[in-house]
C-alpha cells in the first residue's frame, strides 16, 4: 500500500484485483467443471479429425470395393462397409471436416449480422425496433428447412448456399438474444455519459455497449453452432448437401437407412453417432459457459 | 422461556467465510447481549459484518459461511445446538428478520392478504380465521383500508407500504425478538419517519426485543436504547445511545460522527473530517487493533497488542487502548476552508430555466413529471434541489442537461442564449459546459473500459486533446480529484466506492465544465467516504468556480452544500431560497414536514410532523394545491380549488402557499397541531 502525500484526503491503493481474479477465476471454474471437459474432449476429438481425418484415416473414404459391400464391422473395417464397400471408420473421420466448415461459418455470420441487427434495434428502440422485430418475428415463424429448400431450390444447392441461409435464419434468433441485453445496458448511465460528450450512435452501441454483451453473444454462438449441425446434417440427410464427393454424415445415413430393415445398422449408427456426439459436447460447453457468465 | 435470559446473548462468536479454500474471519469474537424489551442498534459502515451478525442469529448464514467458535442463545437456549427442524421452529415463533428490500422479500405473484394469511395457516390456524388476522395485522402496521390492502399485489403498494406488509409478516408470529437489517434504507425521508414511527409503536404494545442494524446513525440514535459500533468484525465500542454519540470513545466512533454533516455546518466554514484509508480486507490478519491502520492515535502497542473491551462505567465501553484520549483524534482534514477562488458569484444568473414543464404519456396517460419550473442559478453557486422520489428532480437535471427534451414551451438558457431541447444538437461548447455526476458509479462508468480511457476519452471529445497532451491533463485531473494515477490503468470493478466517484467526477471535470449536475452523487456511499467526496466537490468549487445543481434526499448535505435551495413536490416548485431561509421558518408546510422527518444525531425532539399517506400519482394530481391531500397545515376548500402562486415572502425567498407567510411564521413557532387522520375520500392517493 502507498499513500498519497496528501493530508487532506489520503488515500491508499486498496490491494484488489479483482478483475484480475474474476477472470481467472471464470476459466478455473470452466475447466473445473466435468461437462466442460468432456464437452471439449468430445468437440476437441471431432476438431481433430476434421484437421487431420485424412492422415489417421486407415483407408480410403473413397475407394470403393464392389466385392466387399455392406460387410459387417470387423478387423479389417472397425465400422463396417457401406453400400460402395467403402471403409466407413474412415468415412466418418473424414466426413467431420465438411460440417465443421459449414457449421461454424455460418453460425460465425448469424453472431455477426444477429449482433448488428440486436444492438440497433435494442439501443434505438420505437420504430425501427418495432419494424425490425416484427420481420424476424414473421421469419422466424417459418420452420428452418423450409427457408433453406427454397433458396437451395432458387440457387442450387452449394456450400456458400447452405452457409448463407443457416447465416440468415440464425441471425434473427440471434438478434432477438443480443436485443434483450442491449435494452437492459442501454439503460445505464454509461451510456448517458456519453450522449454528454457527444458520441455518435455508432461509437456508442458498438465501443461502449458492445464489450458489456459478449458475454450472451458468446454463449448464443455456442448454442447456434450446434443447432448448426443439426440443420446442416438434416439438409445432408434430405439430399440437400454439397459436393457429394465429399464425406459427409447426413448424407451416409440417408443413402444408407433403408438397408436398416435388412439388418444393416452400422452404415447408419455410426454416423449418426458422430453428429450426436459433436452436438452434445458443443452443448455441454454452451452450458458451462452460461453458467460461468451467469455468476 | 424465562424473562430473566436475555433474548439474544451472542458470546466470543467467530464466524468465517470460506472464500477460495481459505477461512476468512468476518466477525471476530462478537459479544453483544440485546435484553428482553431492549432495543439494541449496531452500526458500522458497509462491509463491518452487520448483516453476518444477523444472519448467523437466523442460522442463514451462506453456504461457505461457519460459526467456528462461541456460542448464540436465544431467550437462553443455545441456537447452535439446535436441529433444523427446532431452528425452523424458532423462525416460525420466536424470531423474525425484516430486511432491507421489501420487494424481494414479498413473493410479486400471491395477493398480500394471503401471504401474511400464509404465516397464520402454518401455526395452524384455518384459512378463514387467517385472513382476518392477516387483515388485524394489517390494521396494526397502519395500512390504509386494510381490507383493500389485503387485495392488493406488493407491486401495487408503494416502498413504505412493501415495508409495512413485510413487518406485518414480520409481528404475524407475535415474536419475541425482532431483528432489522437496514429496513429504512432507500425510503424517502418522510416514508423512513412513518417506518421508524411504526417500529416504535409496536414495540410499545408488543414488548418486543429489537435489533435493529443500520448504517445511519440518526436512526440508531432514535431508535434504540443501546448501541454497539462494529468494524472490521469486532465490536469496538457499546453503551448507551446516547452516551455513545454525544462522548464517544473509540477513535472509529469518533471519525463516523465527524463525517456526517450535522445541522448548521457550511462548506464555507467548515470543512467535514474523513476517516482515511480502507476497511480491511475481508479475513486480513490483524493482530492488534482492528482500527489501527486508519486510526490517528496509533501507537506501536496497537499493531501488536489486541486491546481489551474497556468498562467506562455506566454499561460503556471502548475497544481501545488510548480510549481516554478518543475524543482528541487529530482531524485529518484541514479545519480551514477551501480557498476561494475569486470567482465566486457575481450574482449573474448562469442557466435559467423557463416555464420548463415535461410530460411523458405512460400507458395512454399523461404524467406531468415537471410543471411550468422557473427557475436559475449564478454562476458559482450550489442550488440544492429536493423533494421525494418521483418529485422530479431528477426530469429536471435531465432536462437542463439535454437528455430528456422538454415540452413545448420550455425554455432552458443558458448565458441567456437558449439552448437546444436535446444534447445532440447542441453545440460542443455548451455541451462542455453542462456536465453530470451520476448517482451511482457503478452504472455510470463503463465496467470495461480503463479509468484512462474513461476520462481520457472525455477529454478528446469535448476538449479534442491527443496524446501526450492528453496523458498529462489527464493526469492534472486525477490528481485534482485525489485519484492516485498508478490505479489510471485498472478497471472500475477494481475501485472502491469513493474511488469511482472520484473518477465519475474528473470525467465531469475533463471538459472544464460551468455547470455540474450531481445527482445523489454520494447516496450510495458509506458517510467517511461521502465526507471525502463533498469535501472534493467543495474544494472543486472553490478553485473553478463551477456552478453546481446538487440534487439529493439527504437534507444534511444538501444544507452543508448549498447556497440556494428548491424544493420540489409532484414536479412543482414549492419552495425556493436562500439555504438558512429555507431550512427555517417560515417554509412552506412541505419543507417543514420534511425537515421534521429526518432524525438527527442531537436527537433533539423537532416539532414532529408526519405526512399522511403516499405521493399522489402525477399522471393524476390533486386539484388546487397538489400538496392540500396530506398537508399538515391544510386551510379548506382554498387549497383544494385554487393552486397558490409562487410568491416572494422574504428577499429572494419564494413560498408556494395560501396560507400568509406571518401566519406561517407564527404556527411553525408553535408546536405542532395534533394528528388528524383525514378522511381516505378526501386523500387523492395512488393506488
Amino acid at each position: 500500500m502507498t499513500t498519497i502525500e496528501d493530508p487532506a484526503a489520503p488515500i491508499q491503493i486498496p490491494v484488489r484485483d479483482e478483475a484480475t481474479i474474476a477472470r481467472g477465476e471464470r476459466i478455473r471454474l470452466l475447466v473445473r467443471s466435468p461437462g466442460f471437459i468432456f464437452g471439449a474432449i468430445l468437440v476437441g476429438f471431432w476438431v481433430f479429425c476434421a484437421l487431420f481425418g485424412a492422415l489417421i484415416a486407415p483407408q480410403d473414404p473413397q475407394a470403393d470395393d464392389i466385392l466387399n459391400k455392406l460387410g459387417a464391422p470387423s478387423g479389417d473395417h472397425f465400422f463396417g462397409t457401406d453400400r460402395l464397400g467403402r471403409d466407413v471408420f474412415s468415412r466418418v473421420l473424414v466426413g467431420a471436416r465438411e460440417i465443421l466448415i459449414t457449421a461454424p461459418l455460418a453460425t460465425l455470420l448469424a453472431t455477426v449480422v444477429g449482433t448488428a441487427i440486436g444492438l440497433v434495434t435494442g439501443y434505438y428502440r420505437g420504430l425501427v425496433d418495432d419494424i425490425t422485430m416484427r420481420i424476424v418475428d414473421a421469419m422466424l415463424s417459418v420452420p428452418v428447412i423450409i427457408i433453406a429448400f427454397l433458396a437451395i431450390v432458387a440457387r442450387g444447392a452449394s456450400r456458400l448456399t447452405i452457409i448463407l441461409v443457416i447465416g440468415f435464419v440464425f441471425s434473427m434468433i440471434i438478434a432477438k438474444t443480443v436485443r434483450a441485453a442491449v435494452l437492459s445496458e442501454r439503460e445505464l448511465d454509461y451510456v448517458q455519459a456519453a450522449r454528454l460528450r457527444n458520441e455518435r450512435s455508432p461509437y456508442i452501441m458498438f465501443a461502449e455497449i458492445l464489450p458489456n454483451v459478449m458475454g450472451p453473444i458468446v454463449v448464443e454462438f455456442t448454442v447456434r453452432l450446434g443447432y448448426a449441425i443439426f440443420t446442416i446434417a438434416t439438409l445432408a440427410f434430405l439430399g440437400f448437401g454439397a459436393d457429394p464427393s465429399i464425406p459427409d454424415w447426413g448424407r451416409d445415413i440417408e443413402q444408407h437407412y433403408t438397408f436398416i430393415s435388412a439388418g444393416v445398422w452400422w452404415t447408419v449408427l455410426f454416423p449418426s453417432l458422430a453428429i450426436a456426439t459433436l452436438i452434445i459436447g458443443i452443448n455441454l460447453i454452451a452450458d458451462a459457459l452460461a453458467q460461468t457468465f451467469e455468476r | 422461556m424465562s424473562a430473566t435470559e436475555p433474548a439474544i446473548q451472542l458470546e466470543d462468536l467467530e464466524v468465517v467465510y470460506r472464500v477460495r479454500g481459505i477461512d476468512r474471519p468476518v466477525l471476530r469474537g462478537l459479544s453483544i447481549t440485546v435484553e428482553q424489551g431492549e432495543s439494541y442498534g449496531l452500526v458500522g459502515e458497509s462491509g463491518c459484518g452487520k448483516t453476518t451478525a444477523a444472519f448467523t442469529i437466523m442460522r442463514y448464514l451462506p453456504r461457505n459461511g461457519r460459526v467456528v467458535s462461541g456460542s448464540i442463545r436465544v431467550d437462553g437456549k443455545d441456537l447452535l445446538a439446535m436441529s433444523e427442524a427446532e431452528v425452523r421452529r424458532l423462525r416460525a415463533s420466536t424470531v423474525s428478520m425484516v430486511y432491507q428490500n421489501p420487494g424481494a422479500a414479498l413473493n410479486p405473484a400471491i395477493r398480500v392478504g394471503d401471504q401474511i394469511a400464509e404465516v397464520f395457516r402454518l401455526m395452524g390456524h384455518d384459512r378463514g380465521e387467517s385472513l382476518d388476522r392477516a387483515q388485524e395485522i394489517l390494521r396494526k402496521v397502519q395500512i390504509s383500508d386494510p381490507a383493500g390492502g389485503m387485495r392488493r399485489y406488493p407491486h401495487q403498494l408503494s416502498g413504505g407500504g412493501q415495508q409495512r406488509v413485510v413487518i406485518a409478516m414480520a409481528l404475524a408470529s407475535d415474536p419475541t425478538l425482532l431483528i432489522l437489517d437496514e429496513p429504512t434504507t432507500g425510503l424517502d425521508a418522510t416514508v423512513e419517519a412513518e417506518v421508524l414511527d411504526l417500529v416504535a409503536a409496536l414495540r410499545q404494545e408488543f414488548g418486543t426485543s429489537v435489533l435493529f442494524i443500520s448504517h445511519n446513525l440518526a436512526v440508531i440514535r432514535k431508535m434504540c436504547e443501546r448501541v454497539g459500533v462494529l468494524y472490521a468484525g469486532r465490536l469496538v465500542e457499546e453503551g448507551e445511545a446516547e452516551t455513545v454519540f454525544t462522548e464517544p470513545r473509540h477513535p472509529y466512533t469518533v471519525g463516523l460522527l465527524r463525517c456526517i454533516p450535522r445541522g448548521g455546518l457550511r462548506k464555507d466554514r467548515d470543512r467535514l473530517d474523513t476517516i482515511p484509508g480502507y476497511l480491511p480486507q475481508l479475513g486480513a490478519h490483524l493482530p492488534g487493533c482492528v482500527f489501527a491502520d486508519r486510526c490517528g492515535l496509533v501507537k506501536e502497542i496497537c499493531r501488536t497488542d489486541e486491546p481489551a473491551l474497556h468498562p467506562l462505567g455506566n454499561g460503556h465501553s471502548s475497544r481501545c487502548h488510548f480510549h481516554d484520549k478518543a475524543a482528541e483524534v487529530p482531524y485529518t482534514a484541514s479545519s480551514i476552508p477551501p480557498a476561494d477562488g475569486g470567482v465566486r458569484r457575481n450574482g449573474q444568473s448562469l442557466v435559467r430555466l423557463d416555464h420548463a414543464s415535461k410530460t411523458f404519456s405512460h400507458d395512454g396517460s399523461k404524467v406531468r413529471a415537471l410543471v411550468d419550473v422557473d427557475l436559475s442559478i449564478g454562476a458559482g453557486e450550489t442550488l440544492g434541489l429536493v423533494g421525494e422520489s418521483g418529485c422530479g428532480k431528477t426530469t429536471l437535471a435531465r432536462v437542463l442537461l439535454g437528455l430528456t427534451a422538454p415540452d413545448d414551451g420550455s425554455t432552458v438558457e443558458l448565458d441567456g442564449e437558449p439552448l437546444a431541447r436535446r444534447v445532440v444538437t447542441r453545440k460542443t461548447e455548451q455541451v462542455r459546459a453542462l456536465q453530470t455526476v451520476f448517482q451511482n458509479p457503478d452504472s455510470a462508468l463503463n465496467r470495461r473500459f480503463s479509468v484512462r480511457r474513461i476520462i481520457g476519452r472525455a477529454l478528446t471529445k469535448l476538449v479534442g486533446l491527443r496524446g501526450d497532451r492528453r496523458e498529462q491533463r489527464l493526469r492534472e485531473i486525477a490528481s485534482s480529484v485525489r485519484f492516485d494515477e498508478q490505479l489510471l490503468s485498472a478497471r472500475p470493478v477494481q475501485l472502491s466506492g469513493g474511488l469511482k466517484q472520484r473518477v465519475a467526477i474528473g470525467r465531469a471535470f475533463a471538459g472544464d465544465p460551468r455547470v455540474v449536475v450531481c445527482d445523489e452523487p454520494t447516496s450510495a456511499l458509506d458517510v467517511s467516504v461521502q465526507a471525502a467526496i463533498l469535501n472534493l466537490l467543495a474544494d472543486l468549487q472553490a478553485k473553478e468556480g463551477v456552478t453546481y445543481l446538487f440534487i439529493s434526499h439527504d437534507l444534511g448535505v444538501v444544507r452543508y452544500l448549498a447556497d440556494r435551495i428548491a424544493v420540489l413536490y409532484l414536479g412543482r416548485l414549492m419552495e425556493l431560497g436562500p439555504a438558512e431561509a429555507v431550512f427555517n421558518p417560515p417554509h412552506h408546510p412541505y419543507t417543514e414536514a420534511l425537515l421534521s422527518a429526518v432524525p438527527t444525531l442531537e436527537g433533539e425532539e423537532r416539532p414532529r410532523i408526519r405526512l399522511e399517506g403516499e405521493i399522489p400519482s402525477a399522471a393524476d394530481p390533486p386539484s388546487g394545491c397538489v400538496f392540500h391531500t396530506r398537508c399538515p397545515r391544510y386551510l379548506g376548500a382554498i387549497c383544494k380549488e385554487h393552486e397558490p402562486p409562487l410568491a416572494e415572502v422574504e428577499r429572494g425567498h419564494f413560498i408556494r402557499c395560501h396560507i400568509p407567510v406571518d401566519e406561517l411564521r407564527r404556527i411553525q413557532a408553535e408546536p405542532p397541531p395534533p394528528r388528524v387522520r383525514r378522511q381516505p375520500a378526501e386523500s387523492n392517493t395512488t393506488t
